[in-house]
């Protein structure tokens, strides 16, 4: 029962790995670029949901109707002002241009909250549980799960069944010609930023209240977020969701054998998929 | 000749440090269809992309109904009513077939085409609207390509070798329903390597020989003869 208990926790911790990866999945999938600040603007958005939680009193769900907003302006701001100049045929700038981000949003972070660890308050639902066949589970990790799946099935209809996601295909099929249909490139990656980015304040809500997050917690959520998008496929939203349960199943299972084996367990994972089957498990089917 | 809608002047066009177009003039009157015509390498698809805005040129190069938009970007100048029909189709393969017209009509433009136009002149579109646009044959994907530019509403319709790579009979079902589209006073410039379907649906001919414009006239007062020295530079 215990290990049937590891794989359903690890499986609800897959919904906040494919939330880190969502947003990863789809700038990369829009303007093939990799994004190293990722996982810092994950945290920042953490701490914004602090700071609105702090200021205004209210609970860090209310507070995303403040801080996804945010986000996505942030994110049209920063892909229109810095990130498009970046994008060319070499595919160097962006990464460096996204490293150096990532430096600089976490010292800022430093400068303005400390290194102190800090936790956000959602009140009883972080301790309340439901018995299911059995087991117990947390009613914050059922919660994030499916807010997980809410979020992919509502990226997955933008994708595909929206003008905005038609622009956004057409865009990252071939640029120019999408621009002879008076699409302008530049606004339609800012608004693939936005929505990137307005999925990274639920994940970065979600993660401050589930754990303590520092400013320097944000390399590690890169890096699930890469793992589960690979493990998942490239381009393929479902699968980047199996992508981030396969990766938290990895994880709570080396963590029962071992507690020091976690993180080890779930880049073992990755590193099996990724040598067994290179182009992830689930990829965009080939056009 | 009436007032042009679209004008090149002394349009030098350069792809990096080559020089494809030198000193090119044109002027097309509204409702006029033209043909382009030169061999392999004259400039002529560079002349399109210098229209469109794929190409930036100096401002004063292009004019459109008064306006220099020569520097202008690609989708502003897809605003202003001009639509191109590229080369090699280039259709969206992740888009399906009726989500590549849906896009053509981005900019919004209030006119006659819609989406039940363009199946009306290409019935097959319609029974694979929901197909994804690389499953179609050659042919259709240049029915897609022509309705997806028709969905702009354009005054000015710019056609880049539309029969290039296609079976001579579908060649000639498209060259059909050309009249079809520019009947109703849109403005037309057709670029073709096939001479005689150009000049049989065109009024006007500009040929084009190494960046040059070597011969213009109204079709039916050129010669054969004239326009095989513009198109290969020889005897004269």
């Amino acid at each position: 029962m215990d290990w049937i208990s590891a794989i359903v926790q690890g499986t609800l911790l897959g919904g906040l790995y494919a939330l880190f990866a969502a947003g990863l999945s789809l700038i990369f999938g829009v303007m093939r670029l990799v994004n190293i600040a990722h996982g810092d603007l994950i945290v920042l958005a953490a701490y914004m949901g602090l700071s609105t939680t702090v200021m205004l009193g209210i609970h860090p769900f209310v507070a995303l109707l403040i801080v996804a907003p945010a986000m996505a302006g942030i994110g049209y701001v920063l892909q229109r002002g810095i990130l498009n100049r970046t994008l060319g045929d070499d595919i160097l700038p962006p990464l460096l241009v996204t490293f150096g981000l990532s430096v600089i949003l976490q010292n800022a972070l430093l400068e303005a909250y400390s290194a102190d660890p800090q936790k956000m308050n959602a009140g009883v639902i972080e301790t309340a549980s439901v018995p299911v066949g059995g087991l117990t589970l947390g009613v914050l990790p059922l919660l994030t799960f499916a807010i997980a799946v809410a979020v992919i099935a509502g990226l997955q209809f933008i994708f595909y069944r929206t003008s905005l996601g038609r622009a956004f295909r057409a865009t990252s099929d071939n640029s120019d010609i999408a621009q002879l249909m008076g699409l302008n490139k530049a606004h339609v990656f800012g608004m693939a930023m936005a929505l990137a980015l307005a999925v990274t304040a639920i994940a970065g809500i979600l993660l401050g209240v589930r754990t303590s997050f520092d400013p320097s917690v944000g390399g590690a959520r890169l890096i699930f977020g890469f793992e589960a998008v690979i493990i998942g496929g490239l381009g393929n939203l479902w699968g980047t969701l199996a992508g981030g349960v396969i990766l938290g199943v990895a994880q709570t299972l080396g963590a029962k054998i071992d507690p020091g084996w976690q993180l080890l367990a779930g880049h073992i994972a990755f590193l099996v998929v990724l040598a067994v089957r290179p182009q992830g498990l689930f990829p965009r089917v080939a056009h | 000749m009436p007032k042009p809608v679209l004008s090149l002047h002394k349009l030098d066009a350069h792809y990096g440090d080559f020089q494809a177009l030198f000193g090119v003039d044109m002027d097309i009157a509204a409702g006029e269809v033209v043909a382009i015509i030169g061999a392999n390498g004259a400039g002529k698809t560079t002349l399109l992309r210098s229209i469109a805005g794929l190409l930036k040129n100096q401002a004063a190069q292009v004019t459109y109904q008064g306006d220099a938009i020569g520097a202008l970007r690609a989708d502003l100048v897809a605003h202003k009513g001009i639509a191109l029909v590229p080369e090699g189709r280039q259709l969206f393969p992740s888009l399906s077939v009726e989500e590549n017209l849906q896009i053509g009509a981005h900019t919004g433009r209030a006119g006659p085409w819609s989406l039940d136009k363009v199946y009306g002149l290409f019935p097959i579109l319609k029974e694979r609207k929901d197909q994804a646009s690389t499953t179609l044959s050659g042919g259709q994907q240049q029915m897609v390509a022509i309705g997806r530019a028709l969905m702009a509403n354009p005054d000015v319709i710019l056609f880049d070798e539309i029969s290039l790579g296609l079976a001579p009979v579908i060649i000639k079902s498209i060259y059909d329903v050309l009249p079809n589209i520019v009947g109703d006073g849109m403005t037309a410039l057709i670029v073709e390597q096939d001479i005689s379907k150009a000049l049989s649906v065109s009024s006007r001919v500009y040929c084009l020989q190494e960046g040059r414009v070597s011969l213009t006239g109204a079709t039916n007062t050129i010669s054969r003869d004239d326009i095989t020295r513009a198109y290969f530079g020889v005897g004269a």
